[in-house]
């Protein structure tokens, strides 16, 4: 009885900690398809982009993945204004936005994913930092630090995105794209220039996200499609919008997912995000915390 | 009557491919036809749903292995002839397509494409979790030693299933697209809440769309254990299939029945050309390219070229 409760307490701890760090994949996802509406399946993609920009910069040079991905931060910003033009003038300009975006997106997802193959191959791939490897104690508790980094990581981004939301007038205006352009357009701010910030952002975080990734499990092209789901799971979950949501969110997530895994096998975990999405959206498509 | 005309036009014509490939003389015409006429069967099938209704399926991948499932499991407990397995496949697929669209299809469009996202993750947990039909492992499905028909001549025996699927299906799209059904569907994509308003009764439209759809996918996946004699969850859910689906219709145009056709016979034979010449990577590199030129520059697709 003992082990058993040690292994649950194990596994609460760390579905927390692995929860946290959904929230830091999940956190563009809130800003593109919550608040700008653009259903952006190729954002786990270019986590993984951001993964094996770590891994190629820790392999070469000996890099700190965490300090080459906030070096990476505004190449990633790039990408994502280059990508927002490219979608703006060719889908919502033409009010044409929702198959040809989806597929659009889908496609980039794809060759991304082809891409990486071709370049880094299928196997696994990992990262070396010395906070891989040894654990904190606290009692009968197990805290890895290949798990507690990435969240701590995970929750400064997410922190600091809510500062920046709450707080500047780029973040509110963000904010109030979301709920009306016209309003916004009427206040002379130009809702296109704001979206193609907003966007940015939501692609700089996936350098952070895929630099934890890369830490807490080695990756491989492929692995993108696992995390379609979690994260949407994860951004209607919290209810689209709200970044407080959203990490409560992962978190349920994650310990569900891992007491899954714990006491059933890792091979079951998958279907649990997809399990609480299908759910989500049959009986609450506004959320756990959404106002229905 | 038109339906008829052109159900007899597309069995001759189905009857002249046969007697080409046959002319051809070589096996492996017949290997990679099935893939290409494979192919033509799911992009008519996502188009009914995506190109007539306009709700983007990314779960082809999902009913297509279903189907292929539900022969394995078929093959395992039972001795039915293929084309009945094919039936059953059909059905499976097309009652998971129903409860899909029942659960999803009230939301808004965008949640239904993620909802079939998630369903084909689910559907690979659980058969990859299912022993019966060999879990991860996969499950080897041996032939037959003669078909039916063709002295016993196993590939094409499949082919000409594949062949019949194919024009079946193409026909179906056509009789759609001219009929009451299809007005109901485009009223659907160009403007749901009009549409509603004007009392089409639009939830029913789109799980007829989404069942017929989810069938037709099942019955083309029927013969897959059949033609590759072991199947995994891996090849049997791949990402591929989902892509190829959507980039035929699209690229091929999305608004006839004739356009899924079209992206499939170009698509299919440009990438079995590429998996011998290139390499299989590089082929789906060029599939993802041209889903992604074509939706940027050519949104109407080939059809549209011709149309203007």
């Amino acid at each position: 009885m003992d082990l058993s409760l040690d292994l649950l307490g194990n596994a609460l701890i760390s579905g927390l900690l692995l929860g946290a760090f959904y929230a830091a994949v999940t956190i563009g996802i809130s800003i593109a398809f919550g608040m700008l509406d653009i259903v952006n399946i190729a954002h786990p993609a270019f986590i993984l982009v951001g993964s094996y920009a770590a891994y190629t910069a820790n392999s070469v040079l000996g890099w700190d993945p965490i300090l080459t991905s906030i070096a990476m931060l505004p190449v990633f910003y790039l990408l994502g204004v280059a990508i927002y033009t490219v979608y703006d003038l060719s889908f919502e300009r033409r009010g044409d936005a929702s198959i040809r975006g989806l597929a659009f997106f889908f496609g980039i997802l794809f060759i991304t994913e082809v891409t990486l193959v071709l370049v880094f191959g299928v196997d696994y791939r990992l990262v070396e930092a010395p906070y891989i490897g040894p654990s904190v104690h606290f009692g009968p508790m197990d805290l890895p630090l290949r798990l507690l980094v990435p969240a701590i990581v995970s929750m400064a981004l997410v922190g600091l995105l809510q500062i920046y939301m709450s707080r500047t007038f780029i973040g509110r205006a963000i904010k109030a794209v979301a709920q009306d352009p016209m309003a916004l357009r009427l206040m002379a701010a130009n809702p296109n220039r704001i979206k193609r910030i907003a966007f940015g952002l939501s692609i700089a975080t996936c350098s952070i996200a895929g630099a934890i990734l890369i830490i807490i499990q080695p990756v491989e092209p492929s692995i993108a499609r696992d995390y379609i789901g979690r994260v949407f799971a994860i951004c209607v979950m919290g209810g689209l919008t709200s970044f407080g949501g959203m990490v409560v969110a992962a978190m349920v997530l994650g310990v569900v997912e891992n007491l899954t895994a714990t006491f059933y096998g890792p091979s079951w975990s998958p279907a649990v995000a997809f399990g609480f999405l299908l759910l989500t959206l049959a009986v609450r498509p506004s959320g756990l915390f959404g106002r229905t | 009557m038109p339906n008829l005309r052109f159900g007899l036009a597309a069995t001759l014509f189905a009857v002249c491919v046969f007697l080409a490939a046959k002319f051809v003389g070589n096996q492996y015409v017949f290997f990679a036809g099935y893939v290409v006429l494979q192919y033509i069967v799911l992009a008519t099938a996502w188009n009914i749903l995506g190109g007539f209704t306009g709700y983007v399926n990314f779960g082809t991948a999902a009913f297509f292995a279903m189907g292929a499932y539900s022969s394995v499991v078929l093959h395992k407990t039972t001795s039915l002839p293929l084309p009945v397995m094919i039936m059953v496949g059909g059905l499976v697929s097309g009652l998971v397509g129903l409860g899909t669209g029942y659960l999803t299809l009230r939301l808004r469009g965008t949640f239904f494409s993620i909802a079939t996202l998630a369903m084909a993750v689910v559907v690979q947990t659980l058969v990859t979790n299912w022993d019966f039909v060999g879990g991860s492992r996969g499950a080897y499905v041996i032939r037959p030693a003669k078909s039916p028909i063709f002295n016993g001549d196993y590939i094409q025996y499949l082919f000409v299933l594949m062949l019949i699927l194919a024009t079946v299906s193409v026909a179906v799209a056509r009789a759609i697209q001219y009929s009451k059904l299809g007005l109901g569907f485009a009223s659907i994509r160009d403007d749901e809440g009009a549409a509603e308003a004007s009392g089409v009764p639009t939830l029913r439209l789109k799980l007829i769309a989404t069942t017929l759809s989810g069938g037709f996918m099942g019955m083309a996946g029927a013969p897959l254990p059949y033609y590759v004699t072991y199947l995994d969850p891996s090849s049997g859910f791949s990402l591929s299939y989902a892509v190829n689906t959507i980039a035929m219709p699209l690229i091929g145009g999305t608004s006839s029945w004739a356009g899924p056709l079209i992206g499939a016979v170009l698509l299919g034979t440009l990438q079995q050309v590429a998996m011998v010449t290139i390499s299989s990577a590089l082929s789906l590199l060029i599939v993802g390219l041209l889903l992604v030129g074509f939706v940027v520059a050519a949104p109407s697709g080939i059809i549209g070229w011709f149309t203007r």
